[in-house]
């Protein structure tokens, strides 16, 4: 086939699978955020809340779209319109699987694979503190600025522990194509512990990983480290003037952010799209368990409904997922099937790490924050990257 | 398989223009959808319903250009360090010294920082306190 039909085709599919991500990943967050909480989260817009995003988008859409007289028109509309762009842009570096043949083409699970890979992400997720600083400042809002300036502080000041962190594993895989980053991390120790970069010898990364997530936690603005749209003291920070679709942009780019982050902390420090343990122990089965115990559970609680609505949309979403199950047994698609699993498996579990924290954790006080970052995550995260350099120069 | 560097960027090219399109598609739809109903209190700054007073755009604290300044500085370096890792294999000990020394300068000036108190938010009253107490109570905690 074509290289320019078939990167179409694949640009179409990832830009979908993400959209759809990213209206759901909200469903999701609110459901998981209200079961902490003990409450139901959206219950009546379809089946559990299902069309929940789909609702939203058509009330967002037909909600006015308010351009106050106060703000620099240029800006105020370029703020939202560059966050999203920007924050969509980064997918396209990041591998989630192996090489795989369509129609007789031989072609990888991944947009592109630039050799400077890492530098790219890095450069992306810089200027998009632009979207935020320059919303904040042309709203001509105190609230607005005041949310900008701590965010852009915020945003940077992290920046660089989260820089250091990702250079760690790079000295171990000696490159900064994401692609070849996964490879240098296949394999197992003693045939069973996998070399990712968290486990890897000479220089194993937990620290830098922990690192990279908590720097990760404040690139996105995601509590605790929500500063900057703090509401209890800013009303809603950086987008206080903004309404509609420009307002629900905001949370769409702090969620592609959130995906894209966990794919790279996925891709750099877990090993990408390998399995945590070998085949020969039976890694292949475990989506088909996985999908089948989901599926199983979800028919028995249809056929013992605790809500007399779960005896119809259960079933339902219990055969769905046997089906699945089902699917992941046929050898002719375990070859992209499988890795594309353990590389949404990965991400998915990360994801779940930050709504599991938005929903338990409190907000940091401005001056903690920078004191956090600045006096204990950079110095930590300076000696980790000389550790691993010393460790891997003597024993690599 | 991608055989020239135009082919290894269109992609690239590609998710941009996606990427564009979609907030673009975005803005424009909730612009041509929303009704609009203008008057003058939707058109005044939001602060909880108080009348504003004075300009947006007040001063605020020489903190933040400090800290955009000392981030240009660390940042520099750590876009130094990446092609370092990238041939650290073939450097071994001797690229470690060399970074070491490097890192050790860079270090000593964020430690001046540190003790000058760039990074106390919440004690920006520190380098007043090195030169005499500021207030009556002040010197009333220090005795």
């Amino acid at each position: 086939m074509n290289f320019y039909l078939l990167t179409v085709l694949k640009t179409a599919v990832v830009a979908a699978a993400l959209l759809t991500t990213l209206a759901y990943l909200q469903w999701i967050e609110r459901k998981v955020i209200a079961h902490i909480q003990i409450r139901m989260g959206p219950y009546r817009v379809g089946p559990h809340g299902l069309l929940q995003p789909l609702a939203d988008v058509i009330k967002l859409l037909t909600k006015e779209d308010l351009i106050p007289a106060h703000v620099n028109k240029f800006f105020y509309m370029l703020a939202p319109f560059l966050a999203v762009s920007l924050a969509l842009i980064s997918i396209a570096v990041i591998p989630f699987g192996p090489e795989i043949e369509i129609g007789g083409t031989r072609t990888w699970m991944q947009l592109t694979d630039l050799n400077i890979g890492i530098l790219f992400l890095l450069a992306i997720s810089s200027v998009s503190v632009y979207g935020i600083a320059l919303g904040g400042w042309a709203s001509n809002n105190k609230y607005s600025l005041l949310g900008s300036l701590r965010s852009a502080a915020q945003m940077i000041s992290y920046e660089l522990p989260l820089g250091l962190a990702l250079a760690a594993p790079l000295l171990m895989a000696g490159t900064l194509s994401l692609r070849e980053i996964v490879y240098a991390q296949s394999g197992y120790w003693f045939g069973m512990i996998p070399k990712w970069a968290v486990f890897q010898m000479p220089a194993p990364q937990v620290i830098g990983f922990l690192i990279f997530l908590i720097a990760a936690f404040a690139e996105t603005n995601r509590l605790p480290f929500d500063l900057p749209e703090a509401e209890n003291e800013l009303v809603a920070g950086f987008h206080t003037e903004y309404s509609s679709m420009k307002f629900a942009s905001f949370f769409m780019a702090e969620y592609a952010n959130m995906v894209t982050i966990t794919a790279v902390a996925t891709t750099v420090f877990l090993g990408g799209w390998m399995a945590p343990f070998p085949a020969e122990y039976g890694s292949r089965l475990v989506p088909t368990a996985v999908l089948g115990l989901a599926g199983a559970l979800a028919l028995y609680h249809g056929f013992h409904p605790l809500r007399p609505r779960d005896r119809r949309t259960l079933p339902v979403v219990g055969v769905v997922f046997l089906v699945l199950a089902g699917v992941f047994l046929l050898p002719a698609v375990q070859s992209w099937l499988l890795p594309l699993f353990w590389f949404l498996a990965k991400t998915g579990a990360l994801l779940f790490l930050f709504i599991w924290v938005r929903g338990t954790l409190p907000r940091f006080r401005y001056d903690q924050l920078m004191r956090f970052g600045w006096k204990f995550l950079f110095p930590v995260a300076v000696v980790n990257l000389f550790a691993t350099a010393l460790l891997v120069a003597l024993f690599g | 398989m991608p055989t020239s560097y135009a082919q290894l960027y269109f992609p690239v090219l590609l998710q941009v223009i996606v990427a564009m399109a979609v907030a673009g598609g975005m803005m424009g739809a909730s612009y041509v959808l929303g009704k609009r109903l203008r008057n003058p209190v939707k058109d005044s700054p939001y602060e909880c319903g108080m009348i504003p007073v004075g300009d947006a755009r007040e001063r605020f604290s020489v903190k933040f250009y400090l800290v955009a300044m000392i981030f240009i500085l660390f940042d520099v370096e750590i876009v130094f360090l990446y092609p370092w890792a990238v041939v650290y294999g073939d450097l071994k000990l001797f690229g470690f010294v060399e970074m070491l020394v490097f890192i050790g300068l860079v270090l000593c000036g964020f430690f001046y920082m540190w003790k000058k108190g760039v990074l106390d938010w919440s004690q920006w009253m520190e380098c007043r306190k090195e030169r005499e107490p500021a207030s009556r109570w002040e010197r009333k905690d220090a005795a």
